[in-house]
């Protein structure tokens, strides 16, 4: 029993003491301990925080920058596709041009040919046709004078119409 | 690392113990001729005393004397323990202001006016004297003040070095003490009261862990006589009731929801759990208070009655074991010192937690 | 048989049902600080505050047993 009964003296001083201890260690001690701790804790968090910050921004710099590199290889592509298909277009204008150019220019020189191989044929006609009446009034002429000499016209005149 | 100090320190601690418990008793069995009394040497230790006693030579005590201060119904009286002259069976009788005054068991009475010696009834309870208020400072009182200085030794050391260093690098002295602190925040308020209300209680409970376990260690060093004041119910009444008033005064409405009408059950079980919310209320520092008291006792009421196996058997063939059970006890007490500490501090924040719990 | 020997074994009662009570405690903490390692910490803390409620009861006990005395 005894031992179970908190004397007085002892728990007033306990108070006290406690009440002072607490009010000094609290003041002079945990204060300053727990704030230099919370300090070092903020200090590192706000490190790791711009750290991870700055790597994040990194980051994005370097995807802007692939970003950026893309574009300008797309564009390039681009620009090659362009210009190769304005080379092929170019290439298959001025075939088709020198084409229908090629053509028309054959056409013309047919209908050319044509006309002159009319032309031709007319006055060869025409020529023909004179040197056969010649051909019959010499002919004609002749037969009634020689015979020889009848044979010997015919003669030359097969040999001239040859030559012609 | 604080284990390895532990270690260190616990070994220094044992070997002195060890030497200075049989020392201790063997010294009151000489000097009496009468049957050596287990139970009154180890009472006379766990309990308070008038005087720090030091030692036996030649059948003479050494004691640091110390005050003691009594209010009567005449006022204040004070004086030395030493006055007694080692006395504690109420045969010598200190004459101050008029009064009468003797030790019984450590514990002073006054005599009632006119009466010149004290008289006994069958349970030896005196019946001719009375208990004065008692303000004296006695050896636990002592030993606590040489606490309190340690420990300010310690920690304003350790937060002078923060100021100085600018850079907040622990050194020296501080980088043992911030581990134990950040313990305390880390592992002790901040799950048990939560992260965001933890702060205003942080002084409180590093407070009451440093000063529970630094007594819990000094009862355990043997020069200072193993003043028992961690097992002084004294000391946990003391630092219960904080705890108490803290946890009452903190309380939100939440808190006394849960008390008086408890949410979330039906109505005659509401009405059922009041009675016994009421009572948690007051059993949760009472048993803080008896946990640490019983436990801190217990220890050194197990090494003492080891160590008095040897004069009860009168030989010194049990000391051996008597010693090494001791030891064993000893390596034991030294992590209930630091376990008991914990463990106030832990429930502490535990009941300050309930008390400013919002509503879920 | 005295009362306070009445209360010493009321004591010793206290004590015995605690120190069951503590070593399921122990067991099923160390069982679980076993199965899963990783939270072994939290496991602790609470294996230590579940002991010191039980070890509450049985210091009841001896309280009780010094009061009678």
């Amino acid at each position: 029993m005894e031992l179970i009964k908190p004397g007085f003296g002892l728990v007033f001083w306990s108070l006290v003491t406690f009440a002072i201890l607490l009010f000094i260690l609290r003041k002079f001690a945990w204060k300053p301990i727990l704030g230099a701790v919370e300090d070092r804790e903020e200090g590192i968090r706000t490190a790791l925080a711009s750290a991870e910050s700055a790597r994040k921004e990194m980051e994005n710099l370097k995807a802007d920058n692939e970003r950026i590199l893309q574009e300008a290889r797309n564009e390039r592509e681009a620009m090659l596709k362009d210009a190769r298909d304005m080379k092929n277009k170019i290439i298959s204008d001025a075939k088709e041009e020198a084409q229908t150019q090629a053509s028309k220019m054959i056409e013309q020189a047919q209908a050319a040919i044509e006309s002159e191989k009319k032309a031709a044929m007319a006055e060869l006609k025409s020529h023909v046709a004179g040197l056969s009446i010649d051909i019959a009034e010499k002919v004609v002429r002749e037969e009634l004078s020689n015979k020889d000499k009848q044979l010997k016209l015919v003669e030359n005149m097969l040999g001239e119409a040859t030559l012609n | 690392m604080t284990f390895y100090t532990f270690k260190r320190v616990a070994f220094t601690l044992l070997f002195l113990s060890v030497f200075s418990f049989s020392f201790a008793s063997n010294s009151k069995d000489s000097d009496s001729e009468k049957e050596f009394d287990a139970k009154e040497m180890i009472m006379h230790h766990v309990k308070d005393a008038y005087g720090m006693h030091l030692f036996d030579y030649n059948g003479h005590s050494y004691s640091i004397p110390l005050p003691i201060i009594l209010y009567t119904d005449k006022g204040l009286t004070t004086f030395m323990s030493s006055e007694f002259h080692h006395d504690y069976n109420g045969e010598v009788i200190v004459e101050k202001n008029g009064q009468r005054f003797v030790n019984i068991h450590e514990k002073i009475y006054k005599l009632n006016d006119g009466e010149t010696a004290v008289t006994y009834d069958a349970e030896h309870h005196p019946t001719n004297a009375e208990r004065p208020w008692d303000f004296s400072i006695t050896r636990n009182v002592f030993m606590m003040w040489v606490s309190v200085v340690v420990l300010l030794l310690i920690f304003l050391t350790a937060a002078r070095r923060y100021k100085k260093s600018g850079d907040y690098v622990p050194k020296g002295i501080a980088s043992f003490v911030e581990p134990l602190v950040v313990f305390v925040r880390d592992e002790i308020a901040k799950p048990m009261i939560g992260e965001h209300k933890y702060k205003r209680f942080m002084p409180y409970l590093l407070t009451v862990f440093f000063f529970i376990w630094i007594n819990n260690i000094f009862g355990l060093i043997p020069f200072f006589n193993g003043a028992n004041l961690s097992g002084n119910i004294a000391f946990t009444f003391a630092l219960a009731l904080c705890t108490f008033l803290i946890t009452t005064f903190s309380g939100n409405k939440n808190y006394w929801k849960h008390i008086f009408w408890m949410p979330g059950v039906p109505v005659p079980m509401k009405i059922f759990l009041m009675p016994i919310e009421i009572v948690g209320m007051f059993v949760k520092p009472i048993s803080l208070m008896i946990r640490l008291f019983a436990n801190i006792t217990a220890g050194h009421i197990i090494i003492l009655a080891l160590m008095s196996l040897i004069f009860i058997f009168q030989t010194i063939a049990v000391a051996p074991v008597s010693v090494g059970f001791a030891l064993f006890i000893g390596i034991i007490e030294i992590v209930v010192t630091a376990i008991q500490a914990y463990i106030f501090t832990v429930l502490s924040a535990l009941y300050f937690g309930m008390a400013v719990e919002d509503a879920h | 048989m005295t009362i306070t020997g009445i209360a010493a074994i009321g004591a010793g009662l206290a004590a015995i049902g605690a120190g069951m009570g503590i070593g399921r405690i122990g067991g099923s903490a160390m069982d679980a600080m076993a199965r899963q390692p990783e939270i072994q910490g939290k496991i602790q803390t609470s294996a230590l505050i579940l002991a010191a409620f039980v070890e509450a009861v049985a210091l009841f006990g001896v309280v009780a047993a010094l009061i009678v005395k």
